[in-house]
């Protein structure tokens, strides 16, 4: 059995925030248990020194357990070390590859693939560089149940794509999209493949190898981690190939006044001091998933998640987007003639978070035709009582505004 | 739950419910947009002005009940309102809205004073005034509540 009451008892956020305190926000960020927080707070109380500098105890201590995490991680993805890249999140792991790898080998004409349900930031760093490289963007659709239309894959995959990116789990629908036919397309027609995990590493396997993308990206405080840190993983050929992104300490071999040579992957990728802190408080994270099992945790959720799509389809008004086979833990929703922003408020004085707006994904809310959506997400620590609690304060919501007649 | 219906009183929901003055306006001599970026929330304002005096309002666009309610009250305000004393009334609502002080009679728009206590959804009543004051300068630029 999953033992949610002891669970709950590693997040000190419960003992701090109200008895009726419902916290449905884990796709935008988790909870932290203590040992995270922990972690972060020993290695600023007990060896704050930078990593990679210095000859002293305390420096190598710092070394080790940052270099200790970087394994953790590795090894969490099946991985080897050299290929996992410490970024500030999922984001700059997407923009290293962006202003890297694509800017050195995409040229005008080029065809970069993305699909219609990707997070802004799987968006953004490629417009920007389909903009300067003159290469063209090109987005999968999906369908009305939120799972992607890959009906016609000639018509996407050609032999002008270059670069395909795509979201691993929806973070609005939840779909878990088949990540590995993707791959197989893409490389079918040459191309290079990014995998945005941040809502699917969190939650299930995920193993590089087995998938054999080029690239994956996510994020550590969606997985119980500290902010500021994330993975970009890419394989060691590729990374070795390709330029620098930032400049500046750490990242170099030899520094002469008008030129340098780089340090080796993966330490070549990050310049300067790192967030030392938030990388092994990641370590600890992953320690924390590991002790509970990922398996487990996937298995949990997906049951929280049908008691949670049966209790909420009993709602009268209430729409929910998406309705793929395969997914994860996360619901976005409508009440009728409700906006979400007024549901959020109602369900916040009932202590229940949850998210209301555009969840970063613009162009899909354009597609729906809504402009806001509210999106209910779970992780380890929710239960089933936070569904009921959920539900009964959407129908009060209901009643109070007198939104569905 | 005091505040909360503080913030959603009866009168709010009921313009909510039945927006006034919720309609394109074909012959307006100002137009202009509102956007809050965060939520989505998109305005677009309508006024007819004559010598200096706004003869009609109304307004188009989807948010929530805050926002709603706000531009449904605003525009049933305004009208008759000379050019000079719908941006009087701009400067005082926005006080009420962002600090709770309230100087002279605010009328209807009291039902709006809760909003201070709930600093998120500030902007959610400023969009459709920002809008109007846009509208009043002949400022089409996009209203944006994230700038403002
Ligand atoms: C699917 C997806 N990709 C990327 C991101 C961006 O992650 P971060 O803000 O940690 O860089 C998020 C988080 O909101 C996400 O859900």
């Amino acid at each position: 059995m999953f033992d949610v009451k002891n669970i709950r008892k590693d997040f000190p956020i419960f003992a701090e925030q109200p008895d009726n305190f419902v916290y449905l926000d884990s796709s935008a960020t988790t909870l932290k248990p203590q040992s995270v927080i922990d972690a972060v707070a020993g290695y600023y109380s007990k060896y704050s020194a930078n990593v990679h500098r210095s000859i002293y105890t305390i420096g190598e201590q710092a070394t080790a357990e940052y270099e200790g995490s970087r394994g953790k991680v590795a090894k969490f993805i099946n991985a080897d070390s050299h290929s996992i890249i410490f970024t500030k999140g999922t984001t700059e792991a997407i923009n290293l590859v962006a202003y890297t790898w694509a800017r050195k080998n995409l040229k005008a004409g080029d065809e970069i693939l993305l699909t219609e349900m990707e997070h802004h930031s799987n968006l953004i760093p490629w417009q920007l560089c389909a903009q300067e490289t003159g290469a063209i963007l090109k987005h999968i659709p999906f369908n009305e149940d939120g799972t992607l239309d890959l009906s016609e894959p000639e018509k996407w995959f050609t032999h002008k794509t270059k670069l395909v990116a795509v979201i691993h789990q929806s973070n609005v629908f939840g779909t878990v999209n088949p990540i590995k036919d993707i791959i197989k397309m893409a490389y079918d027609v040459g191309a290079i493949v990014l995998v945005d995990a941040a809502q699917s590493v969190p939650h299930q396997t995920v193993d590089v190898q087995d998938m054999d993308c080029d690239f994956l990206a996510f994020s550590g405080h969606k997985m119980l981690g500290p902010t500021g840190v994330g993975v970009l993983y890419g394989k060691p050929e590729l990374l070795e190939a390709m330029p620098p992104f930032l400049g500046g300490g750490e990242m170099i071999r030899t520094v002469s006044l008008n030129d340098s040579t780089w340090n080796g992957i993966p330490w070549k990728f990050e310049a300067g001091t790192p967030n030392i802190a938030q990388a092994i408080g990641l370590g600890a994270a992953i320690d924390y998933i590991n002790k509970i099992g990922l398996e487990k945790i996937h298995e949990y959720e997906q049951e929280l998640l049908n008691y949670a799509l049966e209790k909420m389809q009993e709602i009268p008004g209430i729409n929910i987007y998406g309705a793929a086979q395969k997914r994860g833990a996360v619901i976005s929703f409508n009440v009728e003639n409700i906006h979400p922003h007024d549901l959020a408020q109602f369900l916040d004085n009932d202590g229940i978070a949850i998210r209301a707006g555009h969840h970063c994904a613009q162009p899909i809310m354009k597609k729906l035709g809504v402009s806001a959506t509210g999106r209910a997400s779970f992780y380890v620590y929710n239960s089933k009582e936070d569904v009921v609690r959920l539900c009964e304060s959407i129908e009060k919501t209901i009643k109070f505004m007198g939104g569905s007649k | 739950m005091d505040d909360l219906r503080d913030l959603y009183q009866q009168l709010i929901l009921d313009h909510n419910q039945n927006p006034q003055n919720f309609r394109e306006m074909i012959d307006a001599t100002s137009k202009a947009e509102g956007h809050n970026p965060l939520c989505g929330d998109e305005i677009t304002l309508f006024l007819q002005i004559e010598n200096e005096k706004i003869i009609d309002a109304s307004f188009k666009g989807t948010g929530c009940a805050i926002s709603k309610a706000s531009a449904s009250i605003m525009t049933t305000l305004i009208k008759d309102l000379t050019v000079n004393k719908a941006e009087i009334l701009f400067e005082q609502f926005h006080k009420m809205i962002t600090t709770g002080e309230t100087n002279g009679d605010m009328g209807k728009l009291m039902v709006l004073a809760g909003v201070y206590k709930f600093p998120a959804r500030v902007k959610c009543a400023v969009l459709s005034w920002h809008t109007m004051n846009n509208a009043l300068h002949g400022n089409t630029e996009l209203t944006s509540t994230e700038i403002s």
